[in-house]
């Protein structure tokens, strides 16, 4: 679906549609969805700090598996990972990231965790993909790298090169 | 999501605990010492949980530590003391722990005087079972604490050497933590009078040290035992006297200051002060006893939250 070369023009536009609406970055922080939504928030987070050496950028990761609606329903195990906001959200303007918006129930889970540190003054949604058409709850993104139409049975897979692949994404089917 | 899973449906020692379900929960610990440390301290998942704290026998700290852990869940819970009970009219522990769970209880953290016990309820009741004591059997939470205390100070437990001070006989703690470094690889010795450490205890794998110097010469971390006065019994002395046990086990400063190293001091609590470690050790900065109780409450969050995953799955 995106290779890598792409991958990184979509990053830079992304970067670049965040600097148009948040100048300086001194009111607002970026926090990145575990497990999978640090790896892009982290190429974010990195090319904005190329792109504006002088600007604090301040960066958090959140964890939503405490807040999560499926626990002991689906005979899944919801094992939690680090969270780390080493700064209060009173008053900030948070841009939330994840790789893929699917039914939503995620981000539910993960501003509910962001809420326990401090009352934001907005929250916005930044996803690489968003799978349309299959949410199950109101929430949109307001950055989106690619918007794509896609089958329950459908499987997005995001790869970056930290993880050990290349940087692309694939749709796959079973 | 993960594959990673409890191997056990109820806690009821660290014997049936493998490697990788101890370094599950430590992971899940320190998670929750996040959660901890936040300004709302205090995760949702447990909302449609509820819990049933059965105390037979007196506990501050351990009953403490388990509500709290609940209640940073959000699980409901029941407290129960026996003293207060019908088991005082005769009920069994059986039907009073059933009566119990007819009000659609989930999970059980017991306490009770008899070794065994839990794993008793376990077979007879459809709950996922907490063992918070059973006589002098196992006390698992405390031993998981006490591990987790030393892979925080030093890092791993792993080749760590790990004295445990004084009345072995008589402590769940002392076997839990047996089990439980055994697992972890740690070295244990233990150390204490000959009537208060068991015969053939040899064959867990553990080394015996009647002199107390010579113990904590060898190890990095002394676990220093509370003497269990309600459980000497009235016609057999175990030593003679509280002052002589003292003058050959108990840790003071001096002794801790004379030692060829500096050791990590820990200690289970309620501390005899005096008796096993006197005031300047118990509040030295080699001591990590408050930090044991700290841990205490993520490491029970830790179990019952894994715990709780693998009970039947909701209708």
């Amino acid at each position: 679906m995106i290779d890598s070369k792409l991958l990184g023009l979509v990053i830079n536009r992304l970067c670049y549609q965040l600097i148009e609406n948040h100048d300086d970055f001194s009111n607002t922080v970026i926090i990145g969805m575990q497990p999978r939504g640090i790896l892009l928030a982290e190429n974010i987070v990195e090319k904005l700090r190329s792109i504006q050496p002088n600007n604090n950028i301040r960066y958090g990761i959140i964890d939503p598996t405490f807040y999560r609606d499926d626990f002991r329903s689906g005979g899944k195990q919801l094992i939690a990972r680090p969270t780390e906001i080493p700064f209060n959200l009173q008053n900030q303007k948070v841009v939330l990231i994840d790789d893929v918006l699917y039914t939503g129930r995620t981000i539910r889970a993960g501003l509910e965790g962001m809420l326990e540190y401090g009352r934001p003054d907005s929250v916005e949604l930044m996803v690489l993909i968003d799978r349309r058409f299959s949410r199950e709850l109101p929430i949109e993104p307001k950055y989106i790298g690619k918007s794509v139409d896609s089958y329950d049975n459908q499987e997005v897979r995001v790869m970056w090169k930290k993880d050990g692949g290349e940087d692309k994404v694939i749709l796959v089917s079973d | 999501m993960s594959d990673k899973k409890l191997s056990v449906k109820h806690l009821l020692g660290t014997k049936d605990l493998t490697l990788q379900d101890v370094e599950l929960i430590f992971s899940q610990a320190d998670e929750f010492k996040e959660v901890l440390s936040r300004p709302i301290k205090k995760v949702p998942s447990l909302r449609d949980i509820t819990i049933a704290n059965i105390f037979f026998e007196n506990s501050t700290r351990t009953r403490l530590s388990f509500e709290l852990a609940q209640k940073r869940l959000s699980a409901d819970i029941v407290n129960f003391a026996a003293a207060s009970s019908s088991v005082k009219k005769g009920e069994t522990l059986v039907d009073t722990v059933n009566n119990i769970l007819a009000m659609k209880v989930d999970m059980v953290v017991m306490r009770h005087a008899s070794p065994g016990a839990a794993l008793f309820l376990s077979q007879h009741i459809n709950a996922a079972i907490v063992n918070a004591g059973d006589g002098t059997h196992e006390h698992p939470t405390q031993a998981l604490l006490d591990a987790y205390s030393i892979r925080e100070k030093l890092g791993t437990v792993k080749g760590k050497k790990v004295a445990i001070v004084g009345d072995i006989t008589h402590s769940r703690v002392a076997l839990s933590n047996i089990h439980l470094l055994k697992t972890l690889g740690a070295e244990v010795m233990l150390c204490g009078p000959t009537t208060l450490i068991p015969k053939h205890i040899e064959s867990l794998g553990v080394k015996v040290e009647h002199n107390l110097r010579n113990a904590l010469e060898w190890c990095d971390v002394a676990n220093m035992l509370r003497i269990q006065l309600e459980r000497q019994d009235v016609d057999v002395r175990y030593f003679p006297t509280l002052r002589e046990y003292s003058l050959q086990y108990g840790l003071d400063k001096k002794l801790l200051d004379s030692l060829s190293k500096k050791i990590v001091v820990m200690h289970p609590g309620p501390i005899n002060r005096g008796v096993e470690i006197t005031s300047d050790v118990a509040d030295s900065n080699q001591s990590i006893i408050l930090q044991q109780v700290e841990n205490g409450v993520a490491i029970r969050m830790a179990v019952i939250y894994l715990l709780a995953q693998n009970m039947e799955m909701r209708k």
